[in-house]
């Protein structure tokens, strides 16, 4: 470190100080839910009644959790959720890279039309009713396991972000192979697709978290099936229960009669933590990923 | 689509090209990688325009496109003429003006304040831990935020025992308050988030101005005004017309789960609004009506926005 440096440092302290102080507060209100919602999980139900509860259940009790585990349609959905997960970042990682290898030829002949073709989409959408009339009607997809899948098959924006890496990688690499009489499918296969190792493992956990956290398809077109229900539509509905008992009881001993043992509160707080457990464990990995993928999605175009 | 393709070939064309069916022939393995995913855009992405045509119409499912009787203007004027559009229109704008706004501010003081730590570890575990709500469905933050201002919910607490209010104040049941709540909710969700594109402007601003600034004798103020801000100002602006073209999208999934009746003229958005009419009341011309103006305002912004960048001299968007 050079002495100017050394000399700023030790000149102010004070705001060194006060922004640790901050920031050590910020991060204690960004995790002060997600511990909130933890302690109500593990709470008793009707103690989680009356409130109040911190950092730390007040009553501790596994119920909400037995009581889901022997619930079969958490069970469902949860295996709903993941494979769907599963199955859309690896359909949506192939061609999402194969069409960014495509268009990142400059030889190509259709390159300009297909790329203006693609950016197009996302500038202009045709809306809620036009999707909802196309998937339902036209394709027939509702009530299926395949109405999750095809509509997230591909993604314009990712594709561009990947577009754009493999444009910054150097143009011998495809060149000497072609001359080895490499076609451009092994080209991509063996050459391109495993030096774009960071920039997929970015987009796959844009499209993973996605996937995972939507409930809306649910809704939309597979509300009647039961065994279709998505994990995050399950805790929707959970939702939308507990804030109608929430409004409809005034008193905590009239909400306590209206209720069991186990209140929503508490098993909704309990699904909770379950959604979100396999995000926040992937998550922290794949940063060092993300932080420079997002940089190349901000210099799309 | 050939013609424009060997348009465009001629055009920039070197003195001997090879002929464009030659190339092609040349290229099939290009062409067969991407002309699946051209045909699934064209049809999931500019295939549902054919719908706008609903919105013209007196549109029954049994009847289809080809059979319903059309209307004309009739299904927008309705439109225009229902307070609860007009009302999801002022929602929709409301909350994006306080969400840009917010969004904005917060990020770009986070993002300077993270800038200003000489730890490397700490400043890595602030941003780990505050990306972790942007990874969180919406579905989870209304729980949670449910749980946070419900009237015996920490806020309250603490307000109560700091003796600043007497009652608990019933966050989700006032509507006045729901633009608000939806405000502070999606900062808390992305702030860490936001600042991932600053941080990157900010570390490629050239160390010497720094070190130039502190010669000059500039404290850290002076040198965040003088040289951190100006070095994000192109990053801010690109952000900014971004989001303008973003402005009719309030968000949909906070404002429809985070709702109530008690709070849904405040909470309405022009998204909600279409779902509501389309698909439990099944009015389809209306809703894809009302989808197409949200559309149509969308893109008039964008380009608009872009359209003054231009006119500033900063660098642009398409």
């Amino acid at each position: 470190m050079n002495p100017i440096k050394e000399r700023r440092i030790k000149q102010d302290w004070l705001f060194p100080l006060v922004n640790t102080i901050f920031l050590i507060l910020l991060m204690f209100i960004t995790l002060y839910p997600v511990i909130n919602t933890v302690a109500y999980s593990f709470n008793d139900g009707i103690d989680a009644l009356r409130g109040n509860i911190g950092l730390w259940p007040r009553k501790f009790s596994l119920e909400s959790y037995k009581s889901i585990l022997s619930d079969k349609s958490v069970f469902m959905a949860a295996w709903i959720s993941a494979s769907k997960t599963v199955l859309i970042t690896l359909l949506n990682l192939f061609w999402t890279s194969m069409l960014a290898y495509a268009l990142s030829r400059k030889e190509f002949v259709f390159r300009k039309l297909f790329t203006v073709i693609m950016v197009l989409t996302m500038y202009v959408n045709a809306g809620l009713i036009p999707n909802y009339l196309l998937i339902s009607k036209t394709l027939n997809l509702r009530n299926t396991y395949l109405v999750y899948i095809i509509p997230s098959m591909f993604s314009c924006f990712n594709m561009i972000v990947i577009r754009t890496y493999i444009s910054n990688l150097p143009d011998a690499l495809i060149e000497s192979a072609r001359i080895d009489g490499a076609g451009d499918f092994r080209i991509f296969w063996q050459i391109i697709f495993p030096l774009c190792k960071p920039v997929l493992a970015t987009v796959a956990l844009f499209v993973a978290v996605g996937s995972w956290n939507s409930w809306f398809d649910t809704y939309l077109y597979n509300g009647q099936k039961k065994d279709l229900y998505s994990l995050q539509y399950i805790l929707k509905m959970k939702l939308a229960t507990t804030q109608q008992s929430a409004n409809a009881a005034k008193t905590t001993a009239e909400a306590i009669s209206t209720l069991g043992l186990t209140t929503p509160i508490t098993i909704r707080c309990a699904i909770t933590v379950i959604a979100a457990v396999p995000i926040i464990i992937v998550y922290p990995f794949l940063q060092k990923y993300f932080v420079t993928g997002i940089a190349l999605g901000s210099v799309k175009e | 689509m050939d013609s424009i393709a060997i348009q465009k070939e001629n055009n920039s064309g070197g003195p001997k090209k090879a002929s464009f069916g030659k190339k092609l022939s040349r290229q099939w393995q290009l062409v067969l990688m991407s002309v699946p995913m051209i045909c699934y855009v064209l049809l999931f992405n500019y295939g549902p325009m054919w719908g706008w045509i609903t919105a013209f119409q007196d549109y029954k499912p049994k009847l289809g496109i080809s059979g319903s009787k059309f209307v004309g203007w009739k299904n927008f004027i309705w439109l225009f003429k229902r307070a609860d559009f007009l009302q999801s229109i002022r929602n929709t704008l409301g909350m994006s003006v306080i969400n840009l706004v917010f969004g904005t501010v917060t990020a770009i003081l986070l993002a300077i304040l993270l800038n200003e730590v000489r730890h490397t570890g700490f400043k890595r575990f602030v941003q780990t831990i505050t990306y972790l709500p942007h990874f969180l469905s919406m579905v989870i933050v209304v729980g949670m935020a449910q749980n946070v201002f419900a009237s015996n919910g920490p806020i309250n607490q603490m307000l109560l025992n700091l003796k600043l209010i007497k009652e608990p104040i019933f966050f989700l049941g006032e509507g006045s308050m729901f633009w608000w709540l939806v405000g502070v909710i999606n900062v808390w969700k992305e702030v860490g988030w936001n600042t991932i594109i600053y941080i990157a402007a900010m570390t490629a601003i050239d160390p010497t101005l720094y070190e130039a600034a502190v010669i000059d004798g500039a404290g850290r103020f002076n040198r965040i005004r003088y040289v951190t801000l100006p070095g994000i100002k192109s990053t801010f602006v690109i952000l900014l017309i971004m989001n303008i073209g973003r402005l009719m999208e309030a968000g949909f999934e906070l404002q429809y789960l985070l709702s109530s009746p008690l709070t849904i003229d405040w909470a309405q958005t022009i998204d909600i609004f279409v779902l509501k009419y389309g698909i439990s009341k099944q009015q389809y011309g209306v809703a894809t009506a009302a989808g197409m103006f949200k559309s149509i305002v969308a893109i008039i912004l964008l380009f608009g926005a872009n359209t003054i960048a231009k006119k500033l001299d900063e660098s642009t968007l398409i």
